[in-house]
């Protein structure tokens, strides 16, 4: 019988949530690190009992934890994050340089064919690899090495590397995404970089299409789809064919092309879902109706999804790192809210069920499907 | 033995209910203090200074004997009634922060994500 585990990490810590496959009920375990900050909690692909997690706190820094069965105990890992050789300095919000400085981990990525390996987006942006299962940690310098780390600039949460995408059949394959820097590419896992941001355009910056500087949100793709990628920008949700050498907007009929997360169906390499946020300076539905948007064709075409989902003054958050989907079939789709929500749908995003209500403010959401 | 009360959340972190004690041989400071602490609790390294400058966290708060010695140095001795075990050090939260707030003032919206 397969079960679904969601891992959503809080504004006050970390919540494990598990269903059979028919997603109906679901049981409740946590807080998990009670009062820290949990940016970030998910599994590996090959050892999914193997869980990591960020905990931070403004207090007292950074921890990693990490469970090997399947969330019920955890261990303190390593949370030495030293950058590769003298910082050196990105540009602060008003232009002027500021030297590099760690703060947290915002999004851990494990290997697709290593436990022990998993990698972490870090503000300040910078990617850090561990292949001991998270007890130490070594810098990735080819990113920062590109040469355009001093025009990186922070968004409102930070200079945060918040997306690592790996591919299946491409082991030295990664695309990352910094606010605000934009998107960059590997194909030598990780040992040089190319900013790819070509055909992103960004209002605040002084020259429009910089080649860095972009606000990106998130990023996803499909698994089987390397080269097709679809970003949530600041403003705007772009599209990719040719693995972000170039980038076409495809907003097409939504209420509004600002939001964070975006999300791709683990079955239909063309469906994919965002939830409309109204602006950057009002992070809440537009009309207090929440609403996630599917495209069933790889953008521009958007419906409403709403069966479930409060109609009437709602004004959360969904924050870039809290969708994602399950593996079943049907599929099913999972997204947080800042107002403590887990929302999930078992067709695919036509109906919505609260999982839970009350939780802090949910800052990730990650699903993991036990077949 | 050195007597030290830790802040909540690393009592959860290190594992600990109540006061925990630290041996330390020769001079008894800040630093040899925290240098035992850490030892017997490594998962504490990072938490309470950083890990390379060895600089306190800047919402960290060293008290002993009704004194504020966060900013004193960490070579400094400590009093003489916490040396003796008398009297315990208070590794403080401060009652401010939790969130980083860089110099440059930012927006309140901004403080979020």
């Amino acid at each position: 019988m397969s079960q679904v585990r969601l891992l959503i990490g809080t504004h006050k810590g970390a919540f494990i949530l598990t269903s059979d496959g028919k997603r109906e009920k679901w049981e409740v375990s946590g807080p998990h690190f009670a009062g820290w900050e949990i940016y970030h909690v998910k599994g590996s692909p090959v050892d999914p009992n193997r869980i990591y997690a960020s905990q931070s706190s403004g207090w007292f820094g950074q921890q990693i934890q990490r469970s090997d069965d399947g969330g019920k105990t955890w261990e303190p890992v390593g949370n030495k994050f030293v950058y590769d050789g003298v910082p050196g300095t990105h540009q602060w919000y008003d232009g002027t340089p500021h030297p590099w400085e760690f703060k947290r981990v915002w999004h851990l990525e494990p290997s697709l064919t290593d436990p022990d390996t998993v990698f972490a987006g870090v503000e300040d942006a910078a990617l850090f690899r561990s292949t001991d299962g998270g007890k130490t940690w070594q810098e990735l310098p080819g990113l920062r090495g590109h040469g355009s780390g001093p025009r990186w600039q922070p968004g409102a949460g930070g200079m945060c590397l918040h997306t690592i995408l790996l591919d299946p059949a491409n082991a030295g394959y990664m695309v990352i995404a910094i606010s605000a820097a934009g998107a960059f590419r590997t194909d030598d896992a990780g040992a040089t970089w190319r900013p790819i941001n070509n055909g992103l355009r960004s209002e605040f910056l002084p020259e429009k299409t910089a080649e860095v500087g972009h606000c990106v949100h998130h990023v996803a793709k499909h698994a089987s789809s390397p080269d097709v990628l679809f970003m949530q920008k600041h403003w705007d949700v772009m599209r990719s064919d040719n693995g972000g050498d170039s980038w076409h907007e495809v907003s097409g009929n939504l209420p509004t092309d600002f939001g964070f997360a975006i999300d791709v169906h683990s079955h239909e390499p063309e469906t994919v879902y965002v939830v409309p946020i109204k602006s950057d300076a009002e992070h809440y539905p537009p009309e207090g109706k929440l609403r996630v948007y599917r495209s069933r064709a790889g953008g521009n075409e958007w419906e409403p999804l709403s069966r479930g989902l409060p109609q009437s003054d709602c004004y959360v958050n969904v924050l870039r790192d809290a969708m994602s989907v399950d593996l079943l079939d049907p599929c099913g789709v999972y997204f947080g809210t800042t107002g403590g929500q887990v929302y999930g749908s078992s067709d695919a995003g036509d109906s919505w069920q609260a999982i839970v209500r009350d939780l802090p403010a949910v800052f990730s959401v990650e699903a993991q499907t036990l077949l | 033995m050195i007597r030290v009360v830790l802040p909540a959340h690393l009592r959860t972190l290190a594992r600990v209910t109540g006061e925990v004690e630290v041996s330390v041989q020769g001079e008894v400071t800040l630093r040899a203090v925290l240098d035992a602490l850490e030892g017997r609790y490594p998962v504490l390294c990072g938490a309470i200074r950083d890990h390379t400058s060895q600089r306190r966290r800047a919402f960290v708060r060293f008290f002993a004997c009704e004194q504020d010695i966060s900013h004193e140095s960490p070579d400094m001795l400590l009093p003489a009634p916490v040396a003796a075990g008398v009297e315990p050090l208070l590794i403080v939260g401060a009652i401010a922060g939790g969130i980083t707030l860089p110099k440059p003032s930012r927006a309140p919206e901004q403080a979020a994500f």
